[in-house]
């Protein structure tokens, strides 16, 4: 029992704290024997054992002291995009190289208040720009899972891969992911755990490192659906730093777990049957609606018009978005700054300290992000986008109010790829990694990935439920049914 | 519409990132992949339609203008490459 501390769910290890079964500091120890024997993963990235131990303690006092918060004493990752006081927190780009932030970001330091454990910072795409991991500086983490008599290296997905990966191999009990078109939920459908994105507002973005501001979201990523309802309360609330984060009540998400789905509406878009969509993929998501379907749902066919024109309005916004907000890496306030010539200015050493400190694809999006806002372009793409986005957005809001409760549709277009295998293809093929989770960025939505199955050599596959503004509660109940009937509980074997 | 190494070098020169005149024909090439995948929005009957600036409705929430921060001059500056008696030193703006 004692050896295999790091493999509890949140809500097992909020009870064995309480009733003394073990300390959080073995259940630390655990995990930090795990990270370090998995550093093949390179999921952690920034590991920090003696915040972690630190923090342990703090949190088997306060459990014996009674009344202490569901997180106390659990130990988790946080993705590399949250700044983190006095802990490197690089966005996994060279440009913020030695960065260390002198505040804690709004959702880590209600971890932190809560008695949760940082074990360290979790690998990403740099910026969180990325579908595979492989636009890291640290080099792209890799998925704890294989394919079926093979070692080719795969991917846990993107941005958030160091996250799944660490939570799908055991290093830690749950980590912190972001999403701003796919990025919790794919790296979770692509490593077998569970990613909630969060309703835009439910969590806030202060002390996060921002890339697309009206698309990015925290959220948990986690073993299972009872746990990201625990964690997701420990995250969310109203923050006056934040001017976006909505002023409501966090509700106890876990409280609604009762999995019962009676009679509710459960949409089936037809637009997301895309041309070319692998068999596995179309038979999971009819075994998902006969699953629901059993469990007392609703089943409707439902449309959602805009759905084609979401990744090419996505490309858009995000990039401009991304232009905006990375103008401030300039090497003049934090991060790397050019070795400049004799004679270089001002805007050299913005130039080349920009060169040097972007990678290629963060290059690519923050150009592409100039040009659609620039005079004579704005109108033309950067508004047009916007205008798209409102449809996409009404197409959900004329669902939901013709009395659909949540939406089904797969996760991921397929399962988890070799790493490296996209890399010859165009940026545009990466992109439509996010075809089925985008949509659900830009009309603000809370969505959870849940694993259901695996493909013909073994590999996870996840299906999503999309859920009303705010109704996280009834979601993650939709996916604790979900859940329930689909029973995936398969690991990956260790190799690493 | 498409774009040629002229267009390329003057959004590099907007974003203020430095591309090396060899890799501009490259990179023309792949924002014309890029905005060739955009081209598709053309297609949206989007008359009338308002542009979405944010999706939750709620209107954004006010405070006092009145100073909540600051006198941090040290923490500011402890990540600057370069920080000199208080300040962000970079080099020569003016000529």
């Amino acid at each position: 029992m004692m050896d295999d501390l790091n493999r509890l769910t949140i809500a097992a290890a909020r009870d064995g704290l309480r009733d003394k079964s073990f300390t959080s500091a073995e259940l630390t120890e655990a995990c930090l024997g795990a990270i370090d024997g998995a550093d093949a993963l390179r999921a952690f990235v920034h590991k920090t054992p003696e915040i972690a131990r630190a923090q342990a303690a703090q949190a088997d006092a306060q459990i014996a002291q009674g009344a202490a918060a569901d997180l106390c004493g659990v130990p988790i990752g946080i993705k590399d995009l949250f700044c983190t006081e006095g802990v490197a927190s690089q966005a996994a780009s060279r440009i913020l190289d030695g960065f260390v932030p002198q505040y804690e970001s709004s959702v880590t330091a209600q971890l932190r208040g809560q008695g949760a454990v940082m074990l360290g910072k979790l690998n990403m795409d740099e910026f969180a720009m990325g579908s595979s991991n492989e636009t890291s500086v640290y080099g792209a983490a890799v998925n704890p899972w294989r394919r079926a008599g093979s070692d080719t290296p795969l991917t846990p997905g993107g941005s958030s891969g160091g996250s799944a990966a660490a939570v799908a191999a055991d290093l830690c009990l749950a980590a912190t992911g972001t999403d701003t078109g796919g990025s919790i939920r794919q790296p979770a459908a692509f490593t077998g755990i569970t990613g909630l994105k969060p309703t835009y507002g439910r969590c806030s973005r202060w002390g996060i490192i921002a890339f697309a501001s009206s698309l990015d979201q925290a959220g948990p990523m986690t073993r299972d659906v009872r746990d990201a309802a625990i964690m997701l309360g420990a995250m969310a609330g109203h923050d006056p730093r934040d001017s976006t984060s909505v002023d409501i009540p966090v509700p106890d998400f876990e409280a609604a777990l009762t999995g019962d789905v009676r009679g509710k509406r459960i949409g089936i878009p037809n637009e997301y049957r895309i041309e070319g969509m692998p068999d596995e993929i179309a038979k999971l998501w009819e075994e998902g609606t006969s699953m629901l379907r059993e469990a007392g749902a609703e089943i409707v066919e439902i449309s959602l018009p805009h759905t084609k024109y979401a990744l090419p309005a996505y490309y858009v916004i995000a990039p401009a978005e991304a232009s905006s907000n990375l103008a401030r890496y300039d090497g003049v306030r934090f991060g790397h700054r050019a070795a400049l010539d004799a004679g270089d200015g001002i805007t050299e050493m913005y130039e080349k300290t920009r060169a040097e400190g972007f990678g290629a694809e963060v290059q690519r999006r923050v150009m592409v992000g100039t040009y659609v806002l620039s005079a004579g372009f704005y109108d033309a793409y950067y508004n047009r986008a916007r205008k798209v986005r409102a449809l996409i957005k009404k197409d959900f809001d004329d669902v939901f109010a013709a009395g659909v409760d949540a939406i089904l549709t797969p996760a991921t277009p397929s399962a988890a790829f070799g790493l490296g295998e996209m890399s010859d293809a165009d940026p545009v093929r990466m992109y439509l990694n996010d075809v089925f989770t985008v949509t659900v960025n830009l009309a603000g939505l809370p969505a959870i990935s849940v694993p259901a199955g695996r493909d013909a050599e073994g590999l996870p596959l996840g299906l999503q439920l999309i859920g009303r503004p705010f109704e996280e509660g009834p979601l993650l109940n939709a996916a604790y049914s979900l859940e329930r009937s689909a029973g995936f509980v398969a690991k990956p074997s260790k190799w690493w | 519409m498409s774009i040629d190494t002229e267009t390329a070098a003057k959004v590099a020169k907007l974003a203020r990132i430095r591309v090396e005149p060899d890799a501009l024909p490259a990179l023309a090439a792949e924002f014309n992949t890029i905005l060739g995948f955009i081209e598709q929005l053309g297609e949206v009957d989007v008359e009338g339609v308002e542009p979405m600036t944010g999706v939750t409705a709620q209107r954004l929430k006010r405070r006092e203008d009145v100073v909540t921060d600051g006198d941090q001059q040290d923490r500011v500056l402890a990540n600057a490459p370069d920080a000199r008696e208080g300040f962000f030193a970079v080099p020569k703006v003016v000529e």
